[in-house]
């Protein structure tokens, strides 16, 4: 159990390096950012920053992206969920859907801007698909987390 | 574990958390800037991509088990029939290998009268590619080949049919690979029917190559081959490149739309060479600038007179076809 959530991050991860037939692949779910938004809310609040470093850097490997792109984002990420996570974890499906979404979308557009800062030519409108189907799949997680986590109920 | 108690000093220890949480992210984007600028980072990467290594081979398995299966479970008459067609294509190629031999011993010989180095014969060394899906906004790949087997960055990748890109990152087992349809990639081309030099720039699309730096007037159709020019360094010369598939000529602008398919076929590949060039490997120092030189200028005029009609005198001629074509394209409209 106490590793729970490192096997979900690999898995997550090569999940995300799992190569999606044609027009799939422009909606592959973002794997490891809906994890880690679960993880920041379902552990105790041990669970964190540095974690998320060093699983972006595990990406930026992987994706031949710059040394610490991937880690700026989901540290974001956790650090919100962490700071207002007693509320996120009383929202009802809905709302938690939305926050979720508005995370997805922010890390997508730090991944962007950052290369475009860097210099890189970055297609936009195709970027948009995974922040789509993570919401959908944070719907699932969402129905898990509700019974799963009956041990530690939420608390405003 | 998550007591309700321990969530609520979640709270207590925020601005800690901020804090930490600022710390690092001046951690990642220094990195980022680092990374970006200096090379100094390369050891961290290296270090790390021996650490994934296991989940690239991981991911790559499903792939790699569902060939295996499909290979040994495929009919009797199937391989029958696939390995009737291999003969059928040895013996073709290996018919037009005699006649390219005969070529290559006398293009050696023209150029000991020449007093270059020899650049036909290259090394080469069959990589996999593994099944791994990099940034898909980027046209790249990862190859079962690095450092440990002398991949070098920079080195370049072919196919049976053509070029197919370059290497931009090594580490000790697997090498980051760019193909030539990248957004960000160029490729010096020759055409082989006149040779026309130009390059070919990558549109981030699989199937496609742009020629943005023809004029309206180059001599430039539909169906020219293109040929690696061996200008820049990168890539071998005489390797095809890709083939004209679309010219535009718009009267309002001096330079043609002109788009190209890449020879290789970049999007099914299982399996790509990488070169090193004559060059790289015996490190010949005898004249090598002035031998180099002269065999860059030799080339053209070499492929151009192979179709022997039209490669004669391809000034003048052209000059006028291309004018006629203008007009052609002016009255349509």
């Amino acid at each position: 159990m106490r590793f729970a959530p490192i096997l979900t991050l690999l898995l997550a991860i090569v999940l995300a390096a799992m190569p999606l037939p044609g027009a799939v692949a422009q909606f592959k779910p973002d794997w490891v950012a809906v994890t880690m938004i679960f993880w920041a809310l379902a552990s105790p609040p041990a669970f964190g920053l540095v974690t998320a470093l060093v699983v972006g850097l595990m990406l930026d490997v992987l994706s031949g992206a710059l040394l610490g792109q991937h880690g700026f984002g989901l540290m974001l990420i956790v650090y919100l969920c962490r700071k207002f996570r007693p509320r996120l974890r009383a929202f009802p499906a809905l709302q938690s859907t939305l926050v979720v979404a508005a995370l997805l979308a922010l890390n997508e557009f730090l991944l962007l801007w950052i290369d475009g800062v860097s210099g890189r030519t970055v297609p936009i409108g195709e970027r948009w698909g995974p922040v789509a189907s993570g919401t959908l799949l944070w719907l699932l997680v969402w129905s898990t987390f509700d019974h799963g986590s009956e041990q530690a109920p939420a608390r405003l | 574990m998550g007591a309700p108690g321990k969530a609520s000093t979640g709270i207590g220890r925020g601005g800690s958390l901020g804090v930490r949480c600022l710390l690092l992210s001046i951690v990642a984007c220094t990195a980022m800037v680092v990374d970006r600028r200096t090379p100094y980072l390369e050891p961290v990467r290296d270090a790390l991509s021996l650490v994934v290594y296991p989940v690239q081979l991981a991911v790559d398995t499903p792939s790699r088990a569902w060939r295996w299966a499909s290979e040994s479970l495929a009919e009797r008459a199937a391989l029958l029939e696939e390995n009737r067609r291999l003969k059928r294509e040895l013996l073709y190629s290996s018919a037009r290998l005699q006649r390219l031999e005969a070529l290559e011993a006398e293009n050696a010989r023209l150029r000991e009268l020449l007093d270059s180095t020899a650049q036909i014969t290259d090394r080469v060394l069959v990589a996999e590619i593994l099944a791994v899906d990099l940034d898909p906004y980027r046209q790249r790949f990862m190859v079962n080949r690095g450092s440990l087997d002398g991949a070098y960055v920079g080195q370049a990748l072919l196919d049976a049919n053509g070029i197919v890109g370059q290497l931009v990152d090594v580490s000790p087992m697997t090498a980051e690979a760019v193909l030539i349809t990248d957004a960000d990639h160029a490729v010096p081309v020759v055409v082989n029917r006149n040779g026309l030099r130009t390059i070919a720039v990558g549109t981030g699309d699989a199937g496609r190559l742009r020629l943005p730096y023809l004029t309206n007037s180059a001599d430039i159709e539909v169906g020219d081959l293109l040929l690696s020019s061996g200008l820049g360094g990168v890539f071998p010369a005489g390797y095809p490149v890709g083939r004209v598939i679309e010219v535009r000529r718009r009267p309002g602008q001096s330079f043609a739309d002109v788009i190209a398919e890449p020879a290789a076929a970049l999007d099914r590949d299982r399996e790509v060479l990488l070169v090193w060039t004559n060059d790289d490997v015996t490190g010949l120092a005898d004249a090598r600038p002035a031998g180099r030189l002269r065999a860059r200028v030799a080339a053209p005029p070499a492929d151009a007179a192979e179709p022997d009609g039209d490669g004669a005198s391809p000034d003048a001629p052209s000059e006028v076809e291309t004018d006629a074509r203008v007009a052609d394209v002016r009255s349509e409209p």
